[in-house]
């Protein structure tokens, strides 16, 4: 019984600490994506087709990382090169992704697809409890872990990552210096197209290997507020997601236990906890400033 | 590195022309230094000196015109091809990263992946060996304006350049680290390093460079060896007319009832990097200017705060204006009563950048100027007329009608600043930084205009770190030093080096305790 809760808040914590994860490398970078929602569902419709076409969920997998990159081309095209409203664009993503999906995705909905297979080490995977836990996860799992790893790495630890806090920080100043400001960004969001796309791939490759239309149900938007919860920071990213999957998954156990929580309320939770950290942030100047990257939302247009 | 003899010279830029729109910001400007030479270029605000410079560091292309570095034509397509020939910059309007570390902040900027350790080893090596205290871990965002600079500084010189543009880097450094920076600059000379220094104090250049090109509107208007010159000479060639001198008041000053008033007030840092005010009290009387002296970071942004009202001190008649206790009340109710507040950070702080002027005179004076309402409405055309009186009596110097307060320069916007307070004839006002970074013509004009209303029966508080300039137009000086103040002297009884010492925290009780 416990083994099978928590084998169910891996399945839906891990497409939220995907989308976020890549998230917080776009808003790192300066920029806010509002189209995650979009590129997630993107996602899902490209990894059900990649698996339709070739019968393989692995290259599923990848094909919606490619439909969740695509799409995120078009919003860096828009706000990096033509310099329009991030706030406008991201929702317009949003709008435009959960229509194409219905669009491209029609003709298979209702079709079961191949689950992609999970890990299973002799001995290992056989373990009681943590076995199927840790050892007994599909690829996508290990990937978001590692991904979290990486990104820590890679915005504390590396020059590139330095320079690309930096350009979140203040791009004007890193203009000056000579950084190649919008090149990062165009690359930060394409990061963030792939990983929304992986996010949502997960969900109809081996959530509910199915595809259905809207099949995200709002994961995008939980996604761009753990971002904020964790205060742009992974490890937070990491155990807000885990905090965020854990509340929908109780949520259902306590309505099959015939516990009365409104389930309204539980689904308000994650907004409602993002709400709650936004307010202690911002009780703090210095917290703030230093936790938010501060040129984020704002366009960038180089002076010469 | 260097083969075969040093070239005759190490940068020549001919003819350098760059325009914007219809605007010839700079005209064929020739510029020649040599190694090891320290070579100002003067000129007024908007005499081109900055676009000058921003094509030497790639920050901008010229139109025409060409760029020849030791000996060969070369073009600087970005700030990172100038770092990589040898050309380093010193920038004026920060670079700086708020959010990141000192550390990180000279990291981002250096080629290569050198790990933050040794950064902080390298940081900690220059800063002792050139006199620029800094804390490899701190975070930019709590650090003074002169820290920053520090930063800047230091970021520069561990990029081992040959070319060092320099733009005004003294503004906010004591007398004692100026002395100390030009030990190190002139040392830099020595070992056959360049520097472009680019300053508006005059007696500075005077001391410290050996040649001047000097720009009026974009042109080159002429070489000179600073030396031979006098100050009032070179500021002539620089503005093209007689600069306005600045006329002290000198009458007495009744100091029976002060305007303002602070008794012993005592408050935390803003932040961990900050400075706590300890025990600190003032009288201000009408009628005269006091100035407070002192190096960045030492308190001053604290006494600002409680004396404007951005931060409330302990108890309501801690802070006295016009005989009332109001340690409590908010920066509108102190305004209501009389007072201003000039904030040092100009944008952001005494003016919000991306609105226009006119909207930024609303912002601060719609509560005490009936004539910017009418009814529940702002009266915008009142605003704007208010903002040509503004441009009129304080000479700013604007693009367009009502442009964003952030399209000003720092000189010009300043101007505007002081020009929308001082013009609403307060009793007490109290200035930050009154002149930071501004230019010699603006400053005049500023510091006049504070005369003015302290002639008129204001009492005026100035809150500065530029010696030359408290000793020019105030009365009374105390020095600020760790979040405490010094007694008030006349000016007339005290000196540079007497209020050096008091600013790096020795004051006279201390030595009396001590005996």
């Amino acid at each position: 019984m416990i083994e099978a809760i928590l084998l169910t808040i891996v399945t839906a914590s891990t497409p939220l600490l995907l989308a976020a994860i890549g998230e917080l490398v776009v808003e790192r970078s300066g920029v806010l994506n509002l189209g995650v929602e979009g590129m997630m569902v993107m996602g899902a419709v490209g990894g059900f087709l990649g698996m339709m076409w070739t019968g393989n969920p692995f290259i599923g997998a990848i094909v919606g990382i490619l439909f969740g990159m695509a799409l995120s081309a078009l919003f860096g095209f828009l706000v990096l090169s033509l310099a329009t409203n991030q706030y406008a664009t991201g929702l317009a993503l949003t709008i435009l992704g959960l229509g194409l999906s219905g669009l491209l995705g029609e003709a298979y909905v209702g079709r079961s697809a191949i689950r992609m297979p999970a890990l299973d080490i002799p001995v290992l995977t056989d373990l009681p409890i943590i076995g199927r836990l840790v050892f007994g996860q599909d690829l996508i799992f290990y990937v978001s872990i590692a991904l979290v790893i990486g990104v820590a790495w890679f915005l504390f630890s590396t020059k590139q990552g330095l320079t690309l806090r930096a350009i979140g920080d203040n791009h004007a100043s890193a203009h000056a210096l000579g950084i190649k400001v919008i090149r990062y960004r165009y690359l930060a969001v394409l990061f963030g197209g792939g990983c929304a796309g992986l996010a949502g791939a997960y969900l109809s490759l081996v959530y509910t290997p199915q595809w259905a239309e809207n099949m995200t149900a709002g994961r995008g938007w939980i996604a761009l507020a753990l971002v904020v919860f964790a205060s742009w920071r992974p490890a937070r990213v990491l155990a807000g997601a885990y905090l965020f999957g854990a509340v929908s998954i109780g949520q259902l156990h306590a309505q099959a236990l015939g516990i009365a929580i409104p389930s309204q309320l539980l689904t308000a939770l994650p907004y409602l906890a993002t709400i709650v950290v936004l307010v202690i942030i911002s009780q703090n100047r210095r917290l703030t400033m230093i936790n938010t990257p501060a040129s984020l939302g704002k366009s960038f247009v180089p002076d010469r | 590195m260097m083969n075969g003899p040093a070239p005759e010279t190490l940068l020549s830029l001919r003819g350098l022309t760059k325009t914007f729109g219809t605007f010839k910001a700079n005209d064929s400007v020739d510029l020649e230094i040599r190694p090891g030479e320290i070579h100002a270029l003067l000129g007024e605000n908007g005499a081109g000196k900055s676009t000058l410079v921003k094509m030497l560091y790639g920050a901008l292309q010229p139109d025409a015109g060409t760029i020849v570095w030791r000996g060969e034509e070369v073009t600087v397509p970005n700030p990172a091809h100038a770092r990589h020939l040898g050309i380093g910059m010193v920038f004026q309007h920060f670079s700086l990263f708020e959010a990141l570390t000192v550390a990180e902040n000279i990291a981002v900027a250096l080629p290569g992946d050198i790990p933050l350790r040794k950064i902080a080893a390298d940081l900690e090596r220059v800063s002792k060996e050139y006199g620029l205290p800094l804390k490899a871990n701190a975070r930019v965002y709590d650090l003074s304006v002169g820290e920053r600079q520090r930063i800047e500084i230091v970021r520069c010189l561990l990029q081992q350049p040959d070319l060092i543009i320099m733009d005004e880097p003294t503004s906010v450094l004591t007398p004692q680290e100026v002395d100390q920076l030009f030990k190190v600059l002139r040392q830099l000379s020595s070992e056959g390093k360049a520097i472009l220094y680019i300053s508006h104090k005059l007696e500075e250049v005077r001391a410290l460079c050996e040649r001047a090109t000097i720009l009026r509107h974009g042109k080159r208007v002429g070489d000179c060896v600073p030396n031979a010159e006098t100050a009032a000479s070179i500021a002539r060639m620089m503005v093209g007319a007689d600069i306005h001198e600045v006329r002290p008041a000198r009458h007495d000053v009744d100091r029976s009832n002060p305007l303002l008033s602070l008794k012993g007030v005592t408050m935390d840092a803003r932040d961990t990097f900050g400075t706590a005010l300890k025990d600190v009290s003032l009288d201000l009387y009408a009628g005269e200017i006091a100035g407070i002296a002192g190096i960045a970071g030492n308190g001053q942004t604290e006494l600002f705060d409680v004396i404007s009202g951005e931060r409330l001190a302990g108890r309501p008649e801690q802070v006295m204006l016009l005989g009332r206790p109001i340690g409590h009340a908010d920066i509108s109710q102190r305004r209501a009563m009389g007072a201003v507040f000039i904030s040092e950070e100009r944008l952001g702080h005494a003016t919000v950048p991306t609105l226009t002027l006119s909207e930024n005179v609303i912002l601060t004076r719609y509560r005490v100027n009936s004539g910017l309402k009418s009814g529940p409405f702002l009266n915008r055309g009142k605003a704007k007329s208010l903002l040509e009186t503004i441009t009129a009596t304080l000479d700013v110097r604007k693009s367009a009608p009502d442009p964003a307060a952030q399209a000003l320069s720092g000189g010009n916007l300043q101007k505007f600043i002081i020009g929308r307070e001082v013009l609403e004839d307060p009793r007490v006002i109290v200035v930050n930084q009154p002149t930071w970074g501004v230019d010699a013509g603006s400053a005049a004009r500023i510091r006049q205009a504070l005369i003015d209303l302290a002639e008129s029966g204001a009492a005026v508080l100035v809150i500065s770190q530029d010696l030359d300039e408290l000793f020019e137009f105030t009365d009374r000086l105390a020095a600020i030093a760790e979040g405490r103040l010094s007694e008030f002297e006349p000016v007339a009884k005290t000196n540079r080096n007497a209020i050096g010492l008091k600013m790096s925290g020795i004051f006279a009780g201390d030595e009396e305790a001590a005996q």
